[in-house]
């Protein structure tokens, strides 16, 4: 192909696809390949296709997506460890028009966040919560999180985890499916292009739900890990397909408050 | 019958040649280029333009948002 | 207009005060002995009166975190606890300092360490007045003595967590939360508005518009530089609170020889001892610190030129003493008297304190 057959084809009214206006010029923060920075973009797309930048206020939490506020272009808040939901509670209780969510990892919502998470959910706060699992600690240099798989090896679980030392890895998006104050619960993962799509449409979901006032939108993104897994970004995402989603299964797990898994 | 051509445009700067994008594409058009950019990651680009659909796989799932996609129709 | 007196607990008081002071939402945890805030509140239930959200949280760090998130969103809002649950929220507090929001919060003291026990302490000094959380970060300090100041500091304690950006806590303690007295309560003040909230903190996250940069709060920043930079400015704004918000009572002090200085509860205790040391001709004033931070050391300071002794009378093994000392330079002499554990004196005690550390002191 020539040049400027190329040209003919890069023309705005050929545009097809690109990243978010709400996505922030700033590079992110994140090693490569590593599926936050594909979730950042996909909220970034719904919040700017829901035309809702005005009324959106997001939480960060501690560990690799501390720094969200630097990537996504509306008002946020960076909570201390695990208490995202507590503050999600709180701007959407004072400020019921507004759509509020939290993006959490598994060490932040499942471990030291779990009674935030898990009150959050059981009264029913008109919130969404994303929670990015990747079954480690990504930012304090790949510990053990409590989602981690068993005999999955960490700085933590050198010799991998064992269950009978550590315990069991923590399947809190079915727990939280159980409480009566979530209204939806999904686990999804944004690795191909198919599953992307599924992922953004359910995060759309999750925001549009907001409207309703019938609970929590719970959104699981199973994501990797490449820096912590030791592993190239492809590889990782082999290994996640391989053996994460056996034990964290892609898919919905209640809607419009019915279990249906 | 419609003939669909498509390309991308990388921000060579932002990539960080992660090759998640040259999974994605169903058409093998992406590869990693040999030459590194500024902060020395091997940053893709389209190997075989003739082929890409303007599928638009590779911009959803680049985790840094880097591939800008475009596609035309012709009869 | 006809004044509203009504009597009740201190820890009532500053629950209706707050919804009169145009509160947005209160988010607390029972703990004795402070219940009755939380009680109150549920059972007045403001949100039909002013629109004022409450709720029980799952724990005072729940709440405290709701109160940063309400916080950064310009609204006045509130929380309280007592000692153990304030030891809970120190991680929210230095979170809150550091991201400059402003916030009202009250401990209601009881006796520690640990689980301690529920009755009346001042042992919480250190850890309110000297940080309490990690880093260095100050706390605006508001120590009432009375159920009036109870409720008459909710709209202060707003008011100047307003003007500086800071959280301000109200150190109270069993006695003053628990014991009833006559209060006049301030007339209701109307909640903020979304347009006045905006207007007047022009940083809060309510939504970012088209016509603004996006507004984050948070209190992380990784450049060294910059965050040494930041507490720089931490320190120019608790410098400029020494200067402006010293707030203290000096009750026969004018003639004086002899100065008892305490807060809250004790200065109530010291009210009768004074009376009694008087009656037996020994000259005694109080210095009743009403900012704990700021400390009112410069009076002191005045006060060490004329006087021959200082006695900090505190609930706790001498805490505030310190800063007594610090204050008065060595001039003269500073002791300290008190009961620990939930353990009250008697004004004679007090008395007694005086006669053996200050006057037949060294």
């Amino acid at each position: 192909m020539t040049q400027e057959e190329l040209n003919n084809i890069i023309k705005p009214e050929n545009l097809v696809y690109e990243k978010s206006k709400i996505m922030t010029n700033n590079t992110l923060s994140f090693c490569p390949g590593c599926g936050h920075g594909t979730a950042h973009r996909i909220i970034a797309e719904v919040i700017e296709e829901m035309g809702i930048q005005e009324q959106t206020i997001g939480i960060s939490p501690v560990g690799c997506s501390v720094l969200m506020y630097n990537f996504l272009d509306i008002d946020m808040q960076q909570a201390a460890h695990g208490r995202a939901p507590a503050l999600a509670t709180a701007i959407k209780r004072l400020m019921p028009e507004k759509y509020v969510f939290t993006y959490q990892g598994d060490g932040d919502l499942a471990a030291i966040g779990t009674a935030e998470t898990i009150h959050a959910c059981n009264r029913g706060e008109n919130i969404a919560i994303i929670f990015i699992n990747n079954g480690i600690y990504g930012m304090t240099g790949g510990q053990m999180a409590p989602t981690t798989l068993e005999g999955m090896q960490t700085a933590t679980s050198p010799y991998g985890r064992d269950l009978k030392i550590m315990g069991n890895p923590l399947k809190i998006t079915e727990m939280v499916a159980m409480l009566a104050g979530t209204y939806s619960v999904t686990r999804q993962s944004v690795h191909t292009a198919a599953n992307v799509k599924k992922a953004k449409k359910a995060i759309r979901v999750a925001f549009e739900n907001q409207k309703l006032e019938k609970g929590v939108s719970f959104v699981e993104i199973v994501s990797n890990c490449n820096s912590g897994w030791k592993l190239s970004a492809p590889a990782a995402n082999k290994w996640m397909e391989e053996n994460m989603f056996p034990f964290y299964p892609l898919g919905d797990i209640k809607v419009e408050g019915k279990l249906v898994k | 019958m419609a003939k669909i051509k498509g390309a991308i445009v990388v921000d060579n700067e932002a990539c960080k040649g992660c090759g998640v994008c040259i999974v994605s594409c169903p058409c093998k058009v992406i590869e990693l280029s040999k030459e590194v950019n500024g902060k020395g990651y091997n940053y893709c680009y389209m190997k075989d333009p003739d082929a890409c659909i303007g599928c638009a796989s590779c911009g959803m799932v680049c985790p840094d948002g880097v591939i800008t996609v475009y596609k035309v129709k012709s009869e | 207009m006809e004044k509203e007196v009504k009597l009740m607990k201190g820890n009532e008081a500053i629950a209706e005060a707050v919804i009169r002071a145009g509160a947005d939402g209160y988010f607390g945890y029972p703990i004795t002995p402070q219940s009755e805030v939380i009680e109150y509140l549920m059972a007045e239930q403001p949100w039909e009166r002013t629109g004022m959200v409450v709720l029980q949280a799952e724990s005072e760090v729940a709440a405290i975190n709701m109160v940063y998130g309400g916080a950064a969103c310009g609204k006045r809002v509130m929380t309280s606890s007592s000692s153990p649950g304030i030891s809970l929220k120190q991680e929210g507090l230095t979170y809150i300092a550091g991201a400059e929001l402003p916030c009202l919060v009250m401990n209601c003291v009881r006796g520690g360490p640990g689980l301690g026990t529920i009755q009346p302490a001042q042992s919480d000094y250190f850890q309110t007045t000297k940080g309490g959380g990690h880093g260095d970060y100050r706390l605006i300090v508001l120590a009432p003595a009375s159920v009036q100041e109870m409720s008459d500091f909710a709209e202060l304690g707003f008011d100047l967590a307003f003007k500086y950006r800071n959280p301000v806590m109200i150190l109270t303690d069993g006695i003053i939360g628990q014991m009833m007295e006559k209060v006049e309560l301030k007339p209701q003040k109307a909640r903020k508005t979304q347009e006045e909230i905006i207007k007047e903190c022009p940083w809060a996250t309510v939504g970012k518009p088209t016509t603004r940069e996006r507004n984050i709060i948070t209190s992380l920043d990784l450049v060294a530089a910059n965050q040494e930079k930041f507490n720089i400015k931490l320190q120019a704004k608790y410098k400029e609170i020494q200067e402006k918000e010293v707030r203290y009572e000096a009750i026969k002090c004018d003639d004086a020889d002899y100065i008892l200085v305490a807060y809250g509860c004790s200065a109530r205790l010291c009210m009768k001892a004074i009376d009694l040391l008087r009656a037996n001709g020994i000259k005694v004033g109080l210095i009743r610190p009403i900012t704990l931070f700021p400390f009112p050391s410069k009076i002191l300071f005045e006060l060490a030129n004329r006087v021959k002794g200082f006695l900090a009378v505190e609930l706790s093994a001498g805490q505030m003493v310190e800063d007594v000392e610090l204050a008065v330079k060595n001039k003269v002499i500073v002791k300290h008297f008190g009961r620990m554990g939930g353990m009250i004196p008697s004004p004679e005690e007090i008395v007694e304190a005086l006669e053996q550390k200050i006057i037949g002191g060294k």
